[in-house]
């Protein structure tokens, strides 16, 4: 988890120098915004990884000495098939063609998103498959 | 300490390699140093104002230095895989780190990159600076042509596509340019003179040219600017002083209107949208 | 070395039932599958799709071309042409083909994890990925044809007074599609490496391609979402009457400028990353070396992937409103760790033992190339050359020689993964005649654009003036693409000839990461075991106990803790 950390913090403080320095130096609005949340997009994460870093004990996955057994155990829910992803693609992909062709493509877009979104979740929470 | 005895073997295989690499670098130095002044243009041309010939000399400058990094990158690559072919089911050493040779491939690539920085500092101050002028045209670019108006003379020339709208200006004389589109970006292009700016709608650019050589040089617009975007020519005539006072005069008042006249009757196409700009005659 | 393996101990997986055996088959399943390696082989396929109908719009410039006033194409076909051969190119086959294709496929199995973290959301990404696809091709279909303002679509052409028409609608909502579908990508990839990493396998320890694809799915998040911003905003330009790119109405045209690059720069980095990776997982593996300074080359990704945000206005440098020195000094810098990865190729190869298999020369062409395109690289980051140089064919010539480089990384890719994907091996001979005309076709199509460029043809014109030598170099050029049109269709003719003809097995090419460890094609979840993970090669380790890698140069240790 520690690398992880820092991985994304140090990135961030090299674009918070980045922004810092063009910031002053250049004057621009847009390019000094995009990367200051660049910096802050890092930040959140990194801090968060930092924050669980020192506070766990490392990870099989962090141990240079572990062995496969210590990675036993249920590593998630993963399920086999599902058709809400198929759904919810082609929900996407109605609601844009209502951005081009008309807004009634909207009624099966965002009909099939909600579907999608609601059997997702349901499925998420039997936990698995269908 | 003793130093070990000039024998045939004694003379290690290192001090042999570095005398071999010692011929091998004296070799382009000498060749360089033959070759005098005449380094190679390397594609580029010197142009026809001061800057162009400083961008060419800058040009020349990084064109050494790749010449000389991408010779050492494929003689190694070419090295290796001649003489590093698979011959045999063995394994080799499985090395992995080297420090010293990483840290020189990280401090010295640095450091050419400083030096190219620095050369280029030097060319784009040059570039960008504007001295003190007297002459000023603007150019405004539109789809799909050029206008070009010297304020305080009278004079507009505009032309669209194929009819190639040619700015006059005077040489050795800082000229300034202003630089602006009235609809989409275009880029003001003058090969000869080694330089390209955009002309943005809603921005003012401006720069100076200083051409030192007389002469018609091409320029056409190369920002994507839409479906006739291949045909936004212009031409550059650089004249000497009095030539061009002779012809501000002779272009003054009646330009404007006869550009536009011109524009009007030489369409070359009715898809393209006449743009006789009466509103800007007064400047 | 008997503890070398540990026991077989199958990750328990929250998977009541293997539905490889008894799950839906056929198109019900292609449509329903979670499983990352399906998905991928889905990626693949249209991908490559993607790659061929791109390089047909290719060709069909390539040959308008030929002659100063051709008039194989319109002039408005044309701009459709080019719009679209870049749009398809970079959208969507270059970065679907790395992040989702191959990555999804490899970096899973690399760091031993069962799938990827969120198999749905990995299936999402491909259903948003294909319908995109589709709607940005579908421009051609409807009245006005496709997108005609150039792949960056610069405000403000691509408004709808100077873009009229539902083909420019079709690809700003394409590429809203392609945009979440690549951030979900992005996403799922750092999730699976930051947490389904196999136990030992520390972060230190990932193979290079994982390091480029982390890299790679931080720069996507970064850069990604700016882009569907942008996009939503010349929508709303188009449509519902804001200003936020017109003049008349008090925007400002370079913001999209700025949007479009800041997404645009490490977007180039995003395409070239992973077949950097790929380039960096085939060369040690054919040279029989552990990659030279692993450490330096995870340093020289990060700190590409740093300063690729910071880059985006060398694009735009002859605007006249940016921050010269800056972006030039930040852009430079770029070349280090570039460099470095470079060295660290030639230092992979150097003493080790060579095989020169399809993927190898794929390899060995991609250093060549990517060399051209790099030095070359170097001259638009100074200003002055930039001036120079800028919107013309040598900015083409420079970045079809990445590409181009891109692309032999690829098919380097298909050639040593593809056994691993599909179980069974390509025909070398095919394979190399491909590669001959894949090398020597990018080489013959780039070299002459810069010539032209440094003779002032401009890009993005469907005529030029009769120049000297401007036919013969544009000649010379679409001779070279030809020559990469034929490579493609022996790439074709390869996998209907091999088709099922020379199996695998689990490591045909003696490989270091844990891919070769499990069988050809991986069963469900992956692994049936996993070797113990002591270093960046376990697969190596295990196979070659004798031979761990030499930690400096000249003394050996045991890297083993």
């Amino acid at each position: 988890m520690k690398v992880e950390a820092w991985i994304l913090l140090s990135l961030g403080s090299f674009f918070g120098l980045t922004a810092a320095v063009y910031w002053f130096w250049g004057h621009e609005n847009a390019g000094g915004v995009m990367i200051f949340a660049a910096m802050l997009l890092c930040f959140v994460p990194g801090s968060y990884y930092y924050w669980w870093s020192r506070r766990m004990r490392a990870r099989p996955e962090d141990d240079p000495n572990a062995t496969q057994a210590q990675g036993a155990g249920v590593v998630g829910a993963f399920p086999g098939t599902s058709i809400w992803p198929f759904t919810l693609g082609m929900g996407a992909f109605f609601v844009v063609l209502a951005l081009v062709f008309g807004i009634w493509f909207l009624v099966p877009g965002l009909g099939l998103v909600v579907w999608a979104l609601f059997g997702g979740t349901a499925e998420g929470r039997r936990g698995g498959t269908q | 300490m003793e130093l070990p005895a000039l024998s045939p073997q004694g003379v290690s295989a290192r001090t042999r390699r570095w005398r071999r690499v010692r011929r091998i670098v004296a070799l382009p130095i000498a060749a360089l140093a033959l070759a005098g002044c005449t380094v190679p243009t390397f594609g580029a041309a010197p142009g026809a104002t001061t800057s162009s010939r400083s961008v060419y000399h800058l040009w020349q400058g990084f064109s050494i230095g790749a010449a000389i990094i991408g010779t050492l990158v494929v003689v190694l690559i070419l090295w290796a895989v001649i003489f590093y072919r698979r011959k045999s089911d063995r394994i080799p050493k499985q090395s992995q780190y080297h420090i010293p040779l990483e840290l020189t491939y990280t401090i010295v690539p640095i450091l050419i990159v400083l030096g190219l920085f620095a050369a280029t500092i030097v060319v784009e101050n040059k570039e960008v600076a504007n001295p003190k002028t007297n002459v000023t045209i603007n150019v405004n670019a539109f789809q799909w042509g050029w206008k070009f108006t010297y304020p305080g003379e009278n004079v507009v020339v505009v032309g669209q596509t194929t009819q190639d709208p040619e700015i006059v200006m005077p040489v050795n004389e800082n000229v300034h340019i202003n630089l602006t589109s009235s609809d989409v970006v275009h880029g003001f292009y003058v090969h000869a003179f080694n330089f390209s700016r955009y002309a943005l709608p809603g921005v003012l650019n401006q720069f100076t040219l200083r051409a030192v050589s007389t002469g018609t040089y091409d320029g056409q617009c190369t920002q994507l600017c839409g479906l006739y975007h291949s045909l936004m020519f212009f031409r550059v005539k650089v004249v000497s002083q009095s030539e061009y006072t002779t012809w501000l005069a002779s272009n003054a008042n009646a330009s404007a209107a006869q550009a536009a006249q011109k524009a009007t009757n030489q369409q070359t196409s009715s898809v393209v949208p006449t743009k006789t700009s009466k509103s800007e005659e007064n400047n | 070395m008997t503890d070398v393996l540990d026991p077989p101990v199958a990750a328990e997986v929250h998977d009541p039932a293997h539905e490889e055996h008894h799950g839906p088959t056929g198109f019900l399943k292609w449509i329903t599958t979670t499983d990352h390696k399906v998905i991928g082989m889905s990626y693949t396929v249209t991908a490559v799709i993607m790659m061929v109908i791109g390089g047909a719009f290719a060709e069909i410039i390539r040959v308008q071309l030929s002659a100063p006033n051709n008039s194989l194409v319109s002039f408005a076909q044309y701009n459709e042409l080019f719009t679209m051969h870049g749009s398809v190119m970079i959208y969507l086959f270059a970065g679907p083909f790395a992040f989702g294709a191959l990555a999804n496929i490899i970096v899973p199995i690399q760091i031993g994890a069962p799938d990827m973290a969120f198999p749905r959301l990995n299936a999402l990404s491909y259903w948003l990925y294909l319908t995109g696809s589709i709607t940005v091709l579908s421009g051609f279909f409807v009245a006005g044809g496709a997108a005609s303002f150039g792949w960056v679509a610069y405000a403000p052409l691509s408004n709808s007074i100077n873009t009229p028409g539902a083909g420019a609608d079709l690809w700003i909502g394409g590429l809203l599609l392609t945009g979440f579908s690549a951030i979900f990508t992005g996403v799922n990839l750092c999730a699976t490496i930051f947490y389904l990493r196999a136990p030992g396998m520390t972060m230190f320890r990932m193979p290079i391609f994982t390091w480029n694809m982390l890299v790679t799915a931080i720069l996507i998040l970064l850069a990604f979402p700016v882009l569907t911003a942008g996009l939503i905003m010349l929508y709303c330009d188009r449509h519902f009457g804001t200003h936020i790119f017109s003049v008349p109405g008090g925007g400002v045209p370079v913001l999209w400028q700025h949007i479009f690059w800041f997404w645009g720069h490490p977007e180039v980095y995003i395409l070239a990353l992973p077949f950097f990776g790929m380039v960096t997982e085939i060369i040690p593996v054919f040279s029989r070396k552990p990659v030279f300074g692993y450490k330096g080359m995870v340093f020289a990704t990060m700190t590409i992937g740093a300063l690729s945000l910071g880059v985006w206005a060398h694009h735009m440098f002859t605007t006249g409103v940016v921050l010269l020195p800056f972006f030039s000094i930040m852009s430079l810098l770029i070349a280090v760790p570039t460099g470095i990865k470079m060295f660290n190729w030639i230092g992979t190869m150097w003493r080790g033992e060579i095989w020169f298999s399809t993927a190898m020369l794929m390899a060995i062409g991609f250093l060549f190339t990517f060399l051209v395109g790099g030095i070359t690289g170097i001259y638009l980051a100074s200003p002055p050359l930039d001036f120079f140089t800028h919107d013309t064919y040598f900015v083409v010539a420079h970045f079809h020689s990445i590409v181009m480089a891109l692309v032999l990384g690829a098919m380097g890719g298909l050639y040593y993964w593809g056994p691993k994907m599909t179980g069974y091996l390509l025909n070398e001979t095919i394979g190399k005649v491909q590669f001959w005309f894949l090398f020597i076709g990018t080489q013959v199509f780039t070299l002459p654009g810069y010539l032209l460029g440094l003779r002032g043809m401009p890009r993005r014109v469907p005529v030029y003036p009769l120049h000297p030598s401007w036919q013969f170099l544009n000649q010379l050029s679409t001779v070279g693409a030809i020559m990469i049109g034929i490579s493609t269709v022996a790439f074709m003719v390869n996998i209907v000839y091999s088709w099922k003809k020379y199996p695998a097995g689990d490591n045909p090419w003696d490989g270091h990461t844990l891919e070769w460890f499990t069988t050809s094609p991986p069963p469900h979840h992956n692994f049936y075991r996993l070797p113990r993970i002591r270093s960046e090669r376990p697969t190596w380790d295990y196979n070659h106990p004798d031979h761990a890698a030499a930690e400096h140069g000249h003394h050996d240790k045991n890297p083993v803790a």
